[in-house]
């Protein structure tokens, strides 16, 4: 088991023959992604890394059976291309484009409800599940199937989790970047309640970061609700106030933005919450053994 | 983005929200004909000087004043301009004036009495929905009203489908207390404020205050503005507003070569790929006895390059004792980026400060050798323990 993808997804990509597009599929197909083609309107009917391409989302549903579709599309249109997976009936949308307009983001949002599509993202990784399939830019190489799911705003502090995992022989279930805007599909708590209804998770990293509410709201829920040991860490402790830090959602503007703010509210509802990056890996294996 | 308070306003008024007649200058002289014309335009013959500068509470530091001739306008402009004006929001030395924005003054008598409001537009993280917040206490700082009176706080929830309501705006006015003319003109206020929010793609409103003049007119006596960077490319008029005499010249030479930096007071510098590792990394300098210096994400692509530039930008500040590196090679190799640092170390020449490079992920064996071979006074590093304890060794 595992949550949102496996084996059996079948994976198309949003803006397929672009550069990012390309990259990245070759490298999902390389990993063992069951890619069953892509999307670039006007190009529809060509073939591209040996996979058909369409002109619609509706297309590759129809026509490809696609259930799962990974966004490369610029920001300018991919808010209306996570639109048109929505509505073309794709499953789990993961969105990796950075730099989508906010007010952009709130239309999508509003699109989305009572629609039966989970987005992940934008401004993400996107998602892994070891062995069965890569839905991102990760670094396939680093993850190894194993026991540990992990939700993180970031990228790289993502692997950085991922790889200590990896080495202390915990691995991972899935690795589920959700991104770090301000305005994002799945949360901080969607995750984490994804990962304690499934029966192969034994433990949860959470990582988050400095800026809105969703590690209090996932804490929280945890506190009611939680069944398997959950290891967190906040960056941003040393973030000055007023300031964007790289992601557009990292922002303190007040008291409860802070990453001390977050560490006490996850302390307070049981989570193990670290103070060093270097020690989740650590952590968890205590936890785990 | 941050923008002056009269380009806020000017953006304000395009979409016909309700400001004081006013006219920017950069000189006494300017403002002296401002003011002129002003009184030509308006009959108005008192006028309010205000400093422009990204921070608030100007009126504090002595950056705002009312004149009442057109020689007293003059004056203050000439003592305004120029000055290095300090309020709670700017650092000690405070900011230089360049320009003053020269106003009708709303504040004249009149049958009523003249009422502060606060209002503000911001981005509801937790309901992904733009959110109005007001109150009766205007003109103060509203973190002190959210303490002190937190009854006297409204919200106004916007659904994006229909924007702002017609109740949604009425409740507003009758929440501020208004009736007559002046509920009429705060309704037709809010309907315009969220116009503009949403068509100039701005992340945060803040006008405060709101003015109930002592006729019953409405306006934006102040206006702070924030536009949502990623939304620029579509409002090139705006972009062209973006004032760099505003920002840290070390951060706007960062921003043209596309890396991601913010300045800060500390003694290690850091370079990292990745906003939530750079983060956890300024965190990890902390807790080994330093204190970084800066935010700096270099991006996906470490070459060398970029790498320079990324040093020479860390190096420009003389706090720094040292510089930690840490990349996580995902699609990037590490040797690469190992050649990319050597490369730029060379380049650069004489750089007097230790450097610990950090490199995990692809490759970071061969990286890690790379700079061990290359005879440069570089600390390596593979896991993340050691590095926070190499930073420990240099500055703890």
């Amino acid at each position: 088991m595992s949550v949102l993808v496996n084996k059996d997804s079948k994976v198309i990509v949003q803006g397929f023959t672009g550069g990012e597009g390309t990259f990245h599929a070759g490298q999902m197909i390389e990993y063992g992604t069951n890619v069953v083609g892509g999307v670039t309107p006007g190009k529809g009917g060509q073939t591209h890394l040996e996979k058909p391409v369409f002109n619609t989302v509706k297309d590759a549903v129809d026509k490809a059976g696609a259930d799962v579709s990974v966004i490369f599309v610029p920001p300018a249109f991919a808010a209306d291309a996570i639109m048109e997976a929505a509505e073309a009936g794709i499953k789990v949308i993961v969105c990796i484009t950075e730099g989508i307009p906010t007010e952009d983001m709130v239309k999508v949002k509003e699109y989305l409800k009572g629609r039966d599509a989970r987005l992940v993202g934008p401004n993400c990784p996107g998602v892994i599940t070891p062995g069965e399939a890569k839905v991102g830019i990760m670094p396939g190489f680093i993850h190894e199937k194993g026991r540990v799911g992990i939700v993180s705003r970031s990228g790289t502090l993502t692997y950085e989790a991922v790889d200590q995992l990896t080495k202390a022989g915990l691995g991972q279930t899935t690795a589920l970047g959700i991104g770090g805007d301000p305005i994002i599909g799945t949360t901080t708590r969607d995750a984490v309640e994804l990962f304690m209804n499934d029966p192969e998770t034994e433990g949860i990293v959470m990582i988050g970061e400095i800026g809105g509410n969703m590690e209090a709201d996932a804490a929280y829920w945890i506190k009611e609700h939680g069944n398997k040991p959950v290891v967190s860490f906040i960056a941003g402790a040393t973030a000055p106030k007023g300031r964007t830090m790289g992601h557009a959602g990292a922002i303190i503007g007040g008291k409860s933005d802070t990453a001390e703010a977050k560490k006490e509210i996850l302390t307070d509802c049981g989570i193990h919450v670290v103070d060093s990056p270097a020690q989740i890996g650590a952590k968890m294996l205590e936890l785990l053994r | 983005m941050n923008l002056h308070e009269y380009q806020g306003k000017s953006i304000l008024k395009g979409y016909g929200v309700s400001v004081p007649f006013g006219i920017v200058a950069s000189s006494p002289e300017e403002a002296f004909e401002a003011a002129k014309e002003i009184q030509k335009k308006t009959g108005f013959d008192k006028w309010a000087v205000k400093a422009q500068i990204h921070a608030g509470g100007r009126g504090k530091g002595g950056g705002v004043k009312i004149a009442k001739t057109l020689d007293e306008v003059k004056r203050y402009a000439d003592e305004i301009i120029g000055m290095m004006l300090v309020t709670p929001q700017t650092k000690k030395e405070g900011k230089l004036v360049s320009r003053v924005l020269v106003e009708q003054n709303i504040y004249y008598p009149g049958p009523e009495d003249v009422e502060e409001y606060y209002m503000s537009i911001l981005l509801n993280r937790d309901q992904g929905q733009n959110m109005l917040m007001y109150s009766p206490r205007g003109g103060m700082n509203i973190e002190q009203v959210a303490e002190e009176a937190p009854e006297e706080i409204f919200h106004e929830l916007i659904d994006p489908k229909v924007g702002l309501t017609g109740f949604q705006a009425r409740r507003i006015a009758f929440n501020l207390g208004l009736s007559g003319v002046a509920f009429k003109e705060m309704v037709k206020f809010v309907a315009a404020l969220y116009k503009a929010y949403t068509g100039a793609d701005a992340s945060l409103f803040e006008i405060n205050p709101i003015i109930k003049a002592a006729d019953g007119r409405v306006y934006a006596a102040d206006a702070k503005v924030v536009i949502d960077n990623n939304a620029l490319y579509r409002h090139k008029d705006i972009a062209d507003m973006r004032d760099l005499a505003e920002e840290d010249p070390t951060e706007v030479e960062a921003s043209r070569f596309d890396l991601n930096f913010v300045k800060l007071d500390g003694n290690v510098g850091c370079m990292v790929n990745g906003a939530g590792l750079a983060m956890a990394t300024m965190d990890m300098i902390k807790m080994s006895g330093g204190d970084p210096a800066n935010f700096l994400d270099v991006g996906g692509t470490a070459d060398a390059k970029r790498v320079e530039e990324a040093f020479r930008i860390i190096l420009k500040d003389e706090n720094v004792k040292a510089i930690l590196v840490n990349i996580f090679g995902g699609i990037v190799r590490c040797d690469r980026v190992a050649q990319g640092i050597v490369d730029a170390y060379n380049n650069i020449g004489d750089i007097s400060v230790p450097i610990i490079v950090r490199l995990q992920g692809t490759n970071a064996e061969e990286g890690k050798k790379l700079i061990d071979d290359s005879g440069l006074k570089v600390h390596s590093a593979i896991l993340l323990q050691e590095a926070a304890q190499l930073v420990n060794e240099v500055v703890g």
